[in-house]
């Protein structure tokens, strides 16, 4: 049994492939673990980059650098008071959150961070992934209806629609991706470590393949999803000046904090899709420009000199801080957070760990990267009016993304035809 | 119409049916909204996102300031009405020192004139600053408020170091100004003034160009020239529509005649070309003050004004542009040290009241916009 156990560390599929029940379970915990970190991270490093780009300086006093100012908000909302309206409907009203939250964390069980690193790898991963993203909508316009009250109902109403519109289109760019896993192999696949795979064999991302095509195809699935995730500039369901707070307008306290991790996880979810589909998923980067062993070498020793460059950035830090006896918990606190980051680098510069954990960090960073354009987005763009966020997604976006699918398999054929020719 | 006729006008709804059972959704937005800036309530009869119609309700910061002015005395009524434009307290303050001045026939000193006009345009700026980053937050771009409020700091300070208030400063007395110019005056306007310009072309750079913007506020809010002038609207909204008139050009006051500035004009009377105008005031406010600091003339700053101020019996109006339109005083003397009657012409109120015809058949979030490019404050509003 334990053998068993411990054997799984050696295998080269994920804990569902290999069907260990243990293994699974310490997978769903660790994902649900990652995730919830990952938000709180997000939620420091929104306020802190939206900080530093409207010319103030973002949460300050909780830990160094407002670090743990999402652990103080996060504890503040769970013991505030949880007020449900007197007319609502108690039960769907109850549910709402734990509907959005459970569909946006279970878009993760096909999500890979590494070969060997998903919870399972189903065949149809990236259908799984739209369908389950989309389910989110139904929790939304239950808040809206249980709330019975106005401003959450108009935004909900805003919600079905805008996410319903922008799915097509997102879909349809998803399919122009997929057409590209059969290129190499001429087999087609839709799952999600497949879709990587393939993406392995072909020695490219499909961002650049058929250039431009994959890029189009990538534009249009980042400004559906900012749109289906509700993210300004299209935040329509929950816009602050006209909705007030949209569908979660009569939500308080841990509820409305569900909402907020549900949002914060789905954007993570839309990000990792277009990261697995378009941008090589876990696979480092310049895989044919520094290829060979000695480059394979050193962009394996990357995460943990990064870890270590962090930790030496935050002891740095901690010895330029004032020695005031008012500062000395946040100080020690700095040089406890050096020490952690640094050990975790140097564990993670071992030869055992850093093959298997690499892939994670590559897949984390271009996730991270999707995430500041959300950020981005939001402090740069005005919203749109609704009949304007229906007609970019119906006359723009879904005209373009079905025309990338007909020119996809165009030139798809075409080399087809081509390799036959040489042949 | 009050609010219980207003209900009674709505479509009769069974008992036990919902909201939802009748054609219209009557979507009550304010007094507590973010961005009703303040305390106005709009009453909106919406067709899924349309409107159908508005009503706003106004009265929910009114603190009876006309009637307060009954109980003091002439010049002890002047700090309260910084309360009512709290934006622009300068503008309104030299409104109603001018009006008073008019009806005892004080001749203000040059000096105090031009330093009048100095801070009145540093005003205007700071008014105008404020518009811009509410406004373009309503309409959802978070940044350019931060941006906004940055610069009017700077603004503020001058104000502080002058007068030692920074929001409600009653610079002004009865005559001309309290207090001549601190040491450093004329390099931190001058300052302000350099660094501005560029800034000035930063909103635009921020902003004008962006489409979303441009789509938001294009043919959104339009208002003609006729029905303007109907509705008695002056200030920005006016102008952005294309007529040609604003007080310091019309009726020069306070040596406005000594100085050269444009007075700019829009062409669609939208949201727009509103926001246009008012960015291009702002370049215009520079020049003014450029100007006025370089004539800035030496001698005294108040004329000789009796301690208990007795204004002949009569009354007098006198208006100013104030940033957001022509404010106006009535006064009426009764020849007592106290005003018989203050009657204040506030143009965010004016302005207001065409709220409903600018938004009728527009979306929701157009009525948010144009509460906006209205640019009201509700302390003028209700007063």
């Amino acid at each position: 049994m334990i053998n068993n156990f411990l054997g799984y560390l050696h295998s080269n599929v994920t804990p569902g492939e290999a069907g260990s029940l243990i293994w699974v379970t310490i997978y769903v915990l660790l994902v649900f673990a990652g995730i919830s970190v990952g938000v709180i991270f997000m939620n420091w490093f929104e306020r802190k980059v939206m900080a530093h780009m409207q010319v103030r300086l973002g949460p300050m006093r909780v830990g160094p650098h407002g670090l743990l100012q999402p652990v103080a908000d996060a504890l503040k909302l769970i013991i505030k008071e949880d007020l449900t309206p007197a007319n609502a409907d108690k039960i769907v009203f109850w549910f709402a959150p734990v509907c959005v939250v459970m569909t946006a964390f279970c878009t993760f069980i096909v999500v890979p961070f590494g070969r060997t690193h998903a919870i399972t790898d189903m065949n149809i991963g990236v259908v799984f992934m739209l369908g389950v993203s989309s389910l989110g909508v139904l929790g939304v316009i239950m808040a809206g209806w249980a709330s019975n009250s106005h401003y959450p109902l108009m935004g909900s109403l805003r919600s079905g629609a805008q996410m319903v519109s922008y799915e097509i289109a997102m879909s349809m760019a998803v399919v122009s991706a997929v057409m590209m896993t059969s290129m190499a192999t001429g087999t087609g696949t839709l799952s999600m470590i497949g879709v990587v795979q393939a993406q392995m064999q072909q020695h490219t991302w499909f961002v650049f393949s058929f250039f431009p095509v994959g890029l189009i195809a990538l534009a249009v699935f980042v400004i559906a999803m900012v749109a289906e995730t509700n993210r300004a500039p299209f935040d329509l369901p929950e816009a602050e000046s006209e909705l007030v707070a949209g569908f979660m307008t009569e939500y308080s306290g841990f509820r409305w904090s569900l909402f907020f991790l549900a949002e914060y996880t789905s954007m993570m979810a839309v990000s990792s899709m277009a990261v697995t589909l378009w941008l090589g998923g876990w696979l480092r980067p310049f895989p044919n420009l520094l290829g060979g062993r000695n480059w394979d070498l050193a962009f394996s020793l990357v995460p943990g000199l990064a870890f270590l460059a962090l930790a030496a950035l935050c002891l740095f830090t901690y010895t330029k801080m004032p020695r005031l006896k008012s500062m000395r918990s946040a100080a020690l606190g700095l040089g406890a957070f050096a020490s952690v980051l640094g050990v975790v680098g140097i564990v993670m510069l071992l030869p055992g760990v850093r093959d298997r954990v690499q892939d994670i960090f590559w897949f984390a960073l271009k996730v991270g990267f999707f995430m500041y354009l959300y950020v981005w987005a939001r402090t740069t763009f005005p919203r749109y009016r609704f009949d304007q966020l229906m007609k970019i997604g119906w006359k723009v976006l879904l005209p373009i993304s079905i025309g990338l699918v007909v020119l996809t398999a165009l030139i798809g054929v075409r080399q087809e035809l081509f390799a036959l020719v040489w042949r | 119409m009050s609010d219980n006729q207003f209900y009674e006008s709505l479509p009769e709804v069974e008992p036990g049916h919902t909201f939802l059972d009748s054609k219209e959704l009557v979507l009550n937005m304010g007094p507590q909204h973010p961005s009703t800036h303040g305390v106005l309530r709009v009453i909106l009869k919406l067709d899924g996102e349309k409107v159908n119609g508005l009503e706003c309700v106004i009265g929910y910061l009114h603190r009876g300031i006309e009637k307060i002015a009954e109980s003091r005395t002439w010049a002890g009524f002047a700090p309260f009405v910084d309360r009512l434009d709290y934006t622009a307290a300068v503008s309104n303050n030299l409104g109603y020192c001018m009006a008073v001045e008019k009806l005892v026939g004080i001749e203000v000193p040059k000096r105090a004139q031009y330093l009048r006009v100095i801070l009145t345009e540093l005003c205007r700026l700071s008014s105008h600053q404020i518009w811009l980053g509410t406004h373009v937050l309503d309409i959802g771009a978070v940044t350019p408020l931060f941006y906004a409020f940055r610069d009017r700091e700077e603004i503020l300070n001058v104000f502080e170091k002058y007068c030692g208030a920074r929001l409600t400063t009653h610079s002004f007395r009865i005559g001309g100004c309290r207090w001549d110019v601190y040491p450093a005056f004329i390099k931190d306007v001058l300052r302000i003034c350099d660094d501005l310009l560029p800034k000035i072309d930063e909103y635009k750079d921020l902003i004008t160009g962006n489409r979303i913007w441009m789509q938001r506020t294009k043919n959104v809010g339009c208002i003609s020239a006729d029905d303007c002038l109907a509705y008695a609207i002056t200030g920005p909204v006016l102008r952005g529509s294309g007529v040609n008139w604003d007080v310091r050009k019309a009726k020069p006051y306070s040596s406005y005649e000594d100085f050269e500035f444009d007075i700019p004009l829009g062409v669609a009377g939208d949201t727009f070309d509103r926001y246009l105008v008012r960015i291009e005031e702002m370049r215009q406010s520079i020049r003014i003050i450029r100007q006025a600091v370089a004539g800035l003339p030496e001698g005294p700053i108040i004329a000789r004004v009796p301690k208990v101020l007795k204004p002949p019996a009569g009354e007098v109006y006198m208006s100013v542009e104030a940033p957001k339109g022509e404010l106006g005083y009535f006064l009426v003397s009764d020849g007592t040290a106290q005003p018989y009657r203050v009657r204040v012409r506030p143009p965010s109120f004016i302005n207001l009241q065409a709220l409903a015809k600018m938004a009728k058949g527009g979306l929701v979030a157009d009525v948010v916009a144009i509460i906006g490019t209205l640019d009201i404050v509700l302390g003028e509003v209700d007063r």
